[in-house]
């Protein structure tokens, strides 16, 4: 048995949380409005996408991990429960073994923002809570405590195209038997720090924010099945390779245009940094979605959101398959297609 | 593909090492680092990278670098940007692909571990920002290099090969993570050769991190004593080549030693401390003596976490008593941060490069500082030079938010 299905999704993100509230911004297909994040020592604010207060304060907001953690825990605790559904009592139970991959670029970079400038006032005086928050793996530390699941976690950290990265390594625990089911998370959070230095790139992003969660087993529970069929080898880019060239092979590696088949892409609307990906995609005639173009730049959690899209789309019936393509900001090119196997 | 993964074979190939590298505080290299941990030479000095006045602690493993880095591929320009901690990388992989035999191909798996990257160069920037943010002079060269897959994309460059790069941040874990996720990938036939390893540089955001946590010593660390009153902060790397056996006879390498078992759980008791009786440390264990096919009767040597912590000292020896059980009483153990310092992402792979050379050398690195040693120790800490028969080391790693790591390694004869 060497198959991997969906058997959930959770996503947070600027259009709110909750995946309905992700698939109803997609399917209105306007990008979200943008708001101001001032920017220190700049009359000028950063133009951002930020996820919305929930409707009311979640409950699990309450757990003694989750009082002081950062959004990008928050964001990530959120998505996961969503994702995990009822399964979640089974995990906190210690009757369902769960793997967990926490997927980041930026990271934990408001905590860690905050606590340098405290070490730049006074070393001496610098807080230790505060410190504690800085550290990679501290989102996948709380959600493990949160589900109080001891079983292996990962924290990944690369641009966006990790996200499927951590799919891969998730489906190799899961069919070497280290794990019952698996939760992946792509997760950053917003900051001036980090919207600054996306501006520094390119001046057309809008930085996004939140998470998104997919939950994966060996067997199938949602109708339609959710199948992951393939992730492909990781091109890199960098001084010596190309982008465009990374973004090709991947391409090479997933399906020829179907007309009953879904393309989402990773581009976010902004030529310059699009460029190789669509050119990769020219062939491609059919359906796209873009979910960056409308949510903003959240690098591992809009990986996340692409899947989330593919599969919420594939669930709805309106695909056969999916196709995932991520050019990523500045590691690699990967892609993912997801099908629903009563069509194959 | 990285998935649909490769048809298993009948049983998972066995893994062996054929290259080794390795910088710290003691030295650039097998023989220096060798000669150091055997002698249980301490590397501690004062400070420099930054300043500590207003620390409790003022002291860490710092590392010196050869006058020139070795010949590589990369770019003068590429070349001028590389920072700290990408320098101890490119050393260290130098020495192990060397080791190794390796050649520029595509395909060669990199698997890193590391709690920070470039973060001296995050600092600057958030610096620079701050106090002059009219200002973008080399802004976009530090968000760039500060990030950890750019100092793994430098050594693809540098050494002519494509990934994929896998980055696993699981705090003071990482390293060892890295290590077991790559020994993972070639027994799942995912390639027949990988690098991985780990590298920290120590930066000022960590190095008052642990201080504000008062987890400083101010005084070279002393694990496992009784009167230990914190750690000691280091910076470095290792990198291990690994291969499958078959692989590695192929082409007739040297193997340097195989591993043979590995375990990865989650401690949820708390973000910075871990479970007071050390069940995940005794779980991560014990998964590495289960993939193993081990007992604790067959280990011959801990290469413990022994971070000098109060906390965790005393909840690793409570896991490492239960875990060896009768075993315990004459069972070797000792922590070679007593050395070099605690190197954060870096130390599993390092430790890892020690019990290789304890390994095929014979011997058991010592904790030269040690004066008396805690009673929760029901175990031997090795405390002066032993040459010893060994064939069997375990290597602990525990990370803050909870991540533990066991690595098993078996001397090649």
């Amino acid at each position: 048995m060497s198959r991997i299905f969906v058997h959930g999704l959770g996503a947070v993100s600027p259009a709110g949380w909750g995946v309905p509230a992700l698939s109803g911004a997609l399917k209105k297909s306007e990008p979200l409005p943008t708001q101001n994040l001032p920017r220190p020592g700049w009359e000028k604010p950063l133009r951002i996408r930020a996820v919305p207060p929930p409707p009311a304060q979640p409950a699990f907001l309450a757990h003694p991990r989750l009082r002081r953690a950062s959004a990008i825990t928050q964001y990530a605790v959120g998505a996961s429960r969503e994702a995990l559904g009822e399964d979640i009592g089974r995990v906190q139970n210690g009757e369902l073994r769960l793997g967990i991959v926490v997927c980041l670029m930026p990271g934990c970079v408001t905590y860690s923002r905050r606590f340098y400038e405290e070490v730049l006032g006074d070393p001496a005086t610098a807080s230790p809570l505060i410190f504690a928050e800085t550290v990679y793996n501290a989102p996948a530390s709380h959600l493990a405590a949160f589900l109080n699941s001891g079983t292996v976690s990962y924290t990944l950290v690369g641009d966006d195209s990790s996200f499927l990265q951590g799919l891969a390594l998730a489906s190799g625990w899961l069919l070497n038997d280290q794990a019952d089911g698996c939760l992946v998370v792509g997760a950053d959070e917003m900051d001036w720090v980090v919207a600054d230095a996306v501006r520094l790139f390119e001046r057309q992003s809008v930085q996004g924010a939140g998470a998104g969660a997919l939950y994966l087993r060996k067997e199938s529970s949602t109708k339609p099945a959710l199948e992951l069929a393939c992730i492909t080898d990781a091109f890199l880019f960098s001084t010596a390779r190309a982008r465009s060239a990374a973004a090709q092979r991947m391409r090479a590696q997933l399906p020829e245009y179907h007309p009953r088949e879904l393309l989402c892409l990773g581009t976010q609307g902004v030529a310059r940094a699009d460029a190789d990906e669509l050119a990769a995609w020219t062939d491609w005639m059919g359906v796209r979605l873009a979910p960056k173009q409308l949510l903003g730049e959240a690098f591992t959690a809009s990986a996340a959101w692409q899947c989330i899209a593919a599969c919420d789309a594939l669930g709805r019936g309106d695909f056969n398959a999916a196709n995932v393509s991520i050019v990523g900001a500045n590691e690699q090119a990967i892609g993912a297609r997801f099908v629903n196997p009563d069509f194959l | 593909m990285l998935f649909p993964l490769p048809k298993p074979s009948k049983a998972p190939p066995r893994i062996v090492i054929t290259g080794a590298g390795i910088v710290t505080a003691l030295g650039t290299g097998w023989r220096t680092n060798a000669n150091g941990f055997r002698a249980g030479k301490q590397a501690f000095r004062p400070v420099t990278l930054f300043d500590v006045s207003r620390q409790r602690a003022k002291i860490a493993g710092e590392v010196d670098f050869p006058q020139l880095l070795p010949p590589l591929q990369l770019s003068q320009k590429q070349l001028s940007r590389l920072d700290r901690a990408t320098k101890m990388l490119l050393l260290a992989v130098q020495e192990a692909w060397l080791q190794a035999g390796l050649t520029p191909g595509e395909n060669l798996p990199l698997v890193l571990g590391t709690t920070s990257g470039g973060m001296a160069l995050a600092e600057t920037y958030l610096r620079h920002a701050l106090r002059s943010p009219q200002s973008q002079r080399q802004q976009a060269t530090r968000v760039m290099n500060y990030q950890a897959q750019r100092q793994a994309l430098d050594v693809c460059d540098a050494f002519g090969f494509s990934g994929p790069i896998t980055i696993i941040s699981n705090a003071c874990a990482s390293g060892a993570n890295a290590i077991g996720h790559a020994w993972e990938l070639l027994r799942a036939g995912h390639a027949e050769q990988a690098l991985t390893g780990g590298h920290d540089a120590l930066c000022q955001i960590t190095f008052a991190g642990f201080d504000s946590l008062q987890a400083l010593s101010p005084t070279p660390c002393r694990p496992f004593d009784a009167r230990r009153d914190g750690l000691s902060l280091g910076e470095g790397a290792a990198i291990l080549v690994l291969e499958t056996l078959d692989h590695a006879r192929r082409r007739g390498a040297e193997i340097l030693g195989e591993i043979i078992g590995y375990g990865a759980v989650t401690d949820v008791h708390h973000l910075t401390q871990p479970h007071p009786e050390g069940n995940a440390a005794l779980a991560a264990m014990r998964a590495a003596c289960a993939s193993a096919g081990m007992t604790p009767e067959q280990i011959d040597y801990v290469n413990a976490h022994g971070t000098a912590t109060l906390q965790n000292d005393s909840t690793e020896a409570a896991a490492i008593n239960r875990w060896a059980g009768a075993r315990a009483t004459t069972l070797p153990v000792s922590s070679t941060k007593a050395s070099i310092g605690h190197l954060l992402g870096a130390a599993g792979a390092v430790e890892a490069v020690v019990c290789l050379m304890a390994l095929r050398g014979q011997w058991l690195p010592p904790e030269m500082s040690l004066k008396k040693i805690d009673p929760a120790c029901r175990f031997p800490v090795v405390r002066e030079l032993v040459d010893k028969k060994i064939e069997v080391a375990l290597s602990n790693s525990f990370g803050f938010g909870g991540a533990n790591a066991s690595l098993i390694f078996r001397r090649w004869a």
